[in-house]
C-alpha cells in the first residue's frame, strides 16, 4: 500500500478531518434551523443548540473517519463477519480502529496517560494561584475553569484508568480467551473517551465553566457556553463507561476457559466485574441527568430551575446517585490490583479469597445506598440522615475485608520490595488515611465542620490519588513489561516511588489541617493565617509534578531507547499471563488453556499453572 | 487465631508480639490523643453546636487511633520480619489460605465499631441537629423560644433578615449571647452554603427552599461566615464576619439598623420563607 493510500484510509488523520468538518456542519445546520439565541434567561450571546449540534456531528464524523461504520455496512452488503481490523496495519493499528484487545489496552494506557498529565498540569495551575492568599494570578473565572477541568478530567477519564488499559489488555488473557466479547464496542469506548477529552479542553474557547466537576444546577443552567463542553464530555464518558462495563461483564460471564470456575478467577477479574456492575448501573443515570441539563440550556425546559417549577435538589440527587458509585468505580480496581499483586511478591496464596470477593462485591452493592451523605447539610431530607450515616459507615466493613486479606497475605510471607510491590504497600498507608478521614465525613455532626472544606478535598485525594493512581502505577510497573516486551528501569522506578510517596503525603496531609481550620474548597482566596500551609502544599505539589517527570523519563527511556527485552516471567508469578511470551502474541493462546486452580498456588507444589492440553485444535476467533 | 500463632519450633511467636505491641501502643496513645489533641480540634466552643462537633471529632479521633496503631505495628513488624533474603532464589511462604477465627474476629470488631459510630452519630444528631441544615421540616428541634434569623444567600453575598424586628434586613450577622437561634437559610439564585465556622453552622442555601438550622450562642465573640458551595465567579470572595453581643448591645444595634432600614423598607419585599426574584439574569 502506498503512503498516499494509507493516509487516505480510515485512520486518525481522516477521523480528525471529518470530525472538524462535522463540527462545522452541525454548527451551521443548527444556526440555520433556529437562529441565534434561545435560552431560559433570555440572553443573546450563544446559540447553545448549535454548539451541541456541532459537537455531536463532530463526534459522529470522527467515528466515521475511524471506520466504525465500515463493518455494519459490510454486513448490510452481505459480507461474512470477521475481525480483519485485528491483524492488519502494523504500527498504524495504534492510530485507528483496532479490535485487538491488546492494542486497545495500550491505546488506553497512552491516551489516558496524556489526559492524566493534562489534568495534573491543571492542578499545578491551581496551586500557583493558591501561593498567595489574595493576589490574583488567574482571573477568578479562569481559576474556576482550571479547577473544573482538573476535577472533571480526572474524575471522568480515570473511571477507565484501570479497566481501560489493564482490564482490556488482561481480562481476555486472564480468563483464557482470545478476545473481548464485543471487540468493536471495546474500540468504540476508547475513541469516545478520547473525543470527550478533547471536547472538554475546548471549553476554554467558550469561556470555560464555573461549576467544578459536580456541575450543580442551577449554576450550570446559568453558566457560559463552556458548560456545554462539560456536559458533552461527561455524557461521552458515561456512554463509554456503560459500554465498557457491559463488555467486561459479558466477557467475564460467557468467555471463561474450561475449568475456570468462579472461585478460581484471579481477584483482579472479580475487581473488574464489581466495577463494571457499578458502571453499568450508575453511568446511565449520569447520561440522563446531563441530557436534562442540556434540555434546560437549549430547549427552555426547567427540570432544574426552581423559579420555573423545577428542582435543584433533583440534580443533586441524580448526580450523586451516579457520583458516589463513580468514586468506587475509581477505588475498586485499586483494591483488586493490590490483592492481585501481593501474593506474587509475598510468595503466598491470597488469604481469604472468598472474603476478598465479598469485600469487592459488598462495596459495589453498598455504594448505591449512600449518595445522600453528600447532601447532609443541604436540607433535602433530614429524616434520612441517620440511614445514610449508617449505610456510609457500613461500607468500611467490606473495605476492611480488603485490608485484612492483604495484611494476612503478607503475614509470614517472603516479601520482595520490587517497585510494583512498593506502590501496593503505599496503598495501605494512603487508603488507611483516606478511609479513616472518610469516617469523619460520614458522621453527620462531624460533617457539619468538614463538609465542603479542604478536609473533604484532602480525603478524596487520599482515596483516589493515594488509592487509584498509586495502584495504577503499580500496574504499569508490573504489567508494562508484559504489554510491551521491554523492562522498565528498576532504579528510576524506586526513585519515582519514593519521591511520589513522600511528596504525595506532603502535599495532601496539610490540606486536612487547612480544612479543619476553615478553608472551603474551590476558593480563589483564603485567610492570611493559612498562607504557610498553602505555600507548603503548593511547593510539594510542584515537586510531586517533578516526580511524575521521573516516571515519564523512565517510561520513554526504557521503552523507546534502552529496549531491554523482558523475560516471559520476570516476577516469578504463577498467573497465566506470565506463562505467555512478552509481548503476548496476537491470538494470545495457540490452544485454549484449561484451568485446574486459581493462580495463587505459591508454596503448594500440587497446584500447577494452567497449561494447554495436548491435542486441542489451534482455533481462531 | 490458633493457626496464626502456631509456628514452627524455634520461630518466635509473631502474632503475640504484634498484638502485645498494638495493645500497649493503643493504651498509651489513645488517652494522649483524646486529652491533648481533642481540645485543639475544630470548630471550638463559640456555640453549643460547635462544642458538640468538637466532642464528635474527639470521639472519632480517639476511635481511629487504635486502628492506626494496629496497622502501623502490623506493617512495621511484617515488612521487617518477613523480608525475603536478598538475591537468593525464590522461596515460597507457607500456603495459608484462610483462618476462620481471624475472619470472624475481624468482621465482629469492624462491625461493632461501625455500629457504635452510627449509633453515636445518630444520638448526637437527634439532640439539636448539631448545627447542620435540616430542611423545612427539621426532626431535631431544641425546646424553648428561639430568635428567628433568615440568611439570604445570593451571588455573591449573604444578607440577614430578622422577622421579629419587622423584617429588618442587614448585611452583617449580629446575634445576642446565650440565646437559641433558628436560622432559615435560603438563596435567590444558585446553590450556596452558609458556613459560620466558629459557630459550627453549615446549611446549604437552595433557591426555593427554607433550610433550618439551630444554634445556641454562648458569650460575646466574633465569627467568620463563608460560602462553602461553589456558586459561580466570585465564590472565593463570598465571606464576611459576624458578632455575638450582649442583650443590651443587641437591642441598641437593632435600633440603629432599624433607622437605617426605614429609608429602604418600602423597596424591600415583605418577609417570606423564600423569594423568587425577577427577572432572572445570567451572571458569572
Amino acid at each position: 500500500m502506498s503512503i498516499g493510500r494509507r493516509l487516505l484510509g480510515f485512520n486518525l488523520l481522516t477521523a480528525t478531518l471529518l470530525g472538524i468538518g462535522g463540527w462545522y456542519v452541525g454548527w451551521f445546520a443548527a444556526h440555520g434551523v433556529v437562529g441565534p439565541s434561545i435560552d431560559y434567561f433570555g440572553d443573546i450571546d450563544y446559540n447553545e443548540l448549535s454548539i451541541f449540534m456541532a459537537y455531536v456531528c463532530g463526534v459522529l464524523g470522527f467515528l466515521i473517519g475511524l471506520g466504525f461504520l465500515n463493518y455494519p455496512f459490510a454486513r448490510l452488503r452481505g459480507y461474512p463477519p470477521s475481525l480483519r481490523e485485528k491483524e492488519t496495519g502494523g504500527i498504524g493499528r495504534y492510530f485507528g480502529l483496532c479490535t485487538d484487545h491488546k492494542v486497545v489496552g495500550i491505546q488506553y494506557l497512552i491516551g489516558i496517560g496524556i489526559f492524566f498529565f493534562i489534568g495534573g498540569l491543571n492542578a499545578m495551575l491551581i496551586r500557583v494561584e493558591l501561593l498567595r492568599p489574595d493576589h490574583q494570578v488567574w482571573p477568578a473565572g479562569t481559576y474556576l475553569t482550571v479547577v473544573g477541568i482538573h476535577g472533571t478530567m480526572m474524575m471522568g477519564m480515570f473511571t477507565s484508568g484501570i479497566l481501560g488499559p489493564f482490564g482490556n489488555y488482561l481480562i481476555p488473557i486472564l480468563i483464557g480467551a482470545r478476545r473481548m466479547a464485543f471487540p468493536r464496542i471495546e474500540a468504540l469506548t476508547f475513541w469516545l473517551l478520547m473525543a470527550g477529552g478533547v471536547i472538554l479542553e475546548t471549553t476554554i474557547f467558550f469561556g470555560g465553566f464555573p461549576t467544578g466537576w459536580t456541575g450543580y444546577a442551577p449554576l450550570n443552567i446559568q453558566a457560559n457556553a463552556g458548560m456545554d463542553c462539560y456536559i458533552l464530555f461527561f455524557a461521552l464518558v458515561g456512554i463509554s463507561m456503560t459500554l465498557l462495563g457491559l463488555n467486561m461483564i459479558a466477557t467475564i460471564v460467557t468467555m471463561r476457559a474450561p475449568g475456570l470456575t468462579w472461585t478460581r478467577l484471579p481477584i483482579f477479574v472479580w475487581g473488574v466485574l464489581s466495577t463494571s456492575a457499578l458502571m453499568v448501573l450508575a453511568a446511565p443515570v449520569l447520561i440522563a441527568t446531563l441530557l436534562m441539563g442540556m434540555l434546560d440550556r437549549t430547549a427552555q425546559t426547567s427540570f432544574f430551575i426552581p423559579a420555573a417549577g423545577g428542582s435543584a435538589y433533583l440534580y443533586q440527587n441524580l448526580f450523586w446517585f451516579f457520583g458516589h458509585p463513580e468514586v468506587y468505580v475509581l477505588a475498586l480496581p485499586g483494591f483488586a490490583i493490590v490483592l492481585e499483586l501481593l501474593p506474587v511478591f509475598a510468595r503466598k496464596p491470597l488469604w481469604g479469597y472468598r472474603l476478598a470477593v465479598a469485600g469487592l462485591m459488598g462495596v459495589s452493592l453498598l455504594s448505591f445506598f449512600v449518595w445522600q451523605h453528600h447532601l447532609f447539610v443541604s436540607g433535602i431530607n433530614s429524616d434520612l440522615r441517620p440511614f445514610y450515616m449508617l449505610s456510609t459507615e457500613l461500607i468500611s466493613i467490606p473495605t476492611g475485608f480488603t485490608f485484612i486479606c492483604g495484611m494476612m497475605t503478607l503475614w509470614r510471607g517472603q516479601i520482595r520490595y520490587t517497585v510494583p510491590m512498593l506502590f501496593c504497600l503505599a496503598w495501605f498507608f494512603n487508603f488507611l488515611i483516606g478511609g479513616l478521614t472518610g469516617v469523619y465525613l460520614s458522621d453527620a455532626p462531624s460533617d457539619v465542620t468538614t463538609h465542603g472544606s479542604f478536609f473533604s478535598m484532602a480525603h478524596f485525594h487520599y482515596t483516589i490519588m493515594g488509592g487509584l493512581v498509586f495502584t495504577f502505577f503499580a500496574a504499569i510497573y508490573y504489567w508494562v513489561p508484559k504489554m510491551t516486551g521491554f523492562q522498565l528501569d528498576e532504579r528510576l522506578g524506586k526513585i519515582h516511588f519514593w519521591s511520589m510517596f513522600i511528596l504525595f503525603n506532603s502535599t495532601f496531609f496539610p490540606l486536612f489541617i487547612a480544612g479543619f481550620l476553615g478553608q472551603p474548597r474551590r476558593v480563589v482566596t483564603y485567610p492570611h493565617n493559612l498562607q504557610f500551609l498553602n505555600d507548603w502544599v503548593s511547593v510539594s505539589a510542584f515537586l510531586l509534578g517533578g516526580s511524575m517527570l521521573v516516571f515519564l523519563y523512565n517510561f520513554v527511556k526504557s521503552l523507546v531507547f534502552d529496549r531491554v527485552p523482558a523475560p516471559a516471567d520476570p516476577w516469578g508469578s504463577k498467573s497465566i499471563e506470565w506463562q505467555l511470551p512478552s509481548p503476548v502474541p496476537v491470538h494470545n493462546f495457540d490452544r485454549i488453556p484449561v484451568f485446574s486452580s486459581d493462580p495463587y498456588g505459591y508454596g503448594e507444589p500440587q497446584t500447577v499453572p494452567a497449561v494447554a492440553p495436548a491435542g486441542a485444535p489451534a482455533g481462531r476467533d | 487465631m490458633a493457626s496464626a500463632t502456631t509456628t514452627a519450633a524455634g520461630q518466635p511467636n509473631h502474632a503475640k508480639r504484634v498484638i502485645v505491641a498494638w495493645i500497649v501502643l493503643s493504651v498509651v496513645a489513645t488517652p494522649l490523643v483524646a486529652i491533648f489533641l481533642g481540645p485543639a480540634l475544630p470548630p471550638g466552643h463559640a456555640s453549643q453546636q460547635a462544642g458538640e462537633q468538637v466532642a464528635a471529632n474527639t470521639v472519632m479521633t480517639s476511635l481511629v487511633t487504635p486502628v492506626i496503631c494496629l496497622l502501623l505495628v502490623f506493617f512495621l513488624y511484617a515488612l521487617k520480619q518477613f523480608r525475603a533474603a536478598r538475591g537468593g532464589a525464590l522461596v515460597d511462604g507457607p500456603p495459608l489460605r484462610n483462618q476462620n477465627t481471624i475472619q470472624v474476629l475481624w468482621i465482629v470488631l469492624t462491625s461493632a465499631t461501625v455500629l457504635f459510630l452510627a449509633g453515636y452519630g445518630t444520638y448526637e444528631l437527634l439532640q439539636n441537629g448539631s448545627g447542620g441544615g435540616q430542611g423545612p421540616n427539621p426532626i431535631a428541634v431544641p425546646s424553648g423560644t428561639k430568635l428567628q434569623v433568615q440568611v439570604i444567600a445570593q451571588q455573591w453575598e449573604f444578607t440577614y433578615r430578622y422577622p421579629s424586628y419587622g423584617g429588618l434586613e442587614t448585611s452583617q450577622l449580629v446575634l445576642p449571647e446565650n440565646t437559641e437561634i433558628e436560622l432559615h437559610v435560603t438563596s435567590l439564585d444558585a446553590i450556596h452554603s452558609f458556613w459560620a465556622y466558629e459557630l459550627g453552622i453549615k446549611a446549604d442555601a437552595n433557591p426555593g427552599n427554607d433550610n433550618i438550622a439551630f444554634l445556641k450562642t454562648k458569650g460575646p465573640d466574633t465569627f467568620h461566615v463563608r460560602c462553602a458551595e461553589l456558586c459561580g465567579l466570585w465564590h472565593g470572595y463570598m465571606f464576611s464576619n459576624g458578632r455575638v453581643v450582649s442583650a443590651s448591645q443587641f437591642a441598641a444595634w437593632v435600633q440603629q439598623q432599624q433607622q437605617l432600614f426605614a429609608s429602604v423598607e418600602r423597596y424591600m419585599p415583605p418577609y417570606a420563607n423564600r423569594y423568587f426574584p425577577d427577572p432572572q439574569r445570567r451572571a458569572g
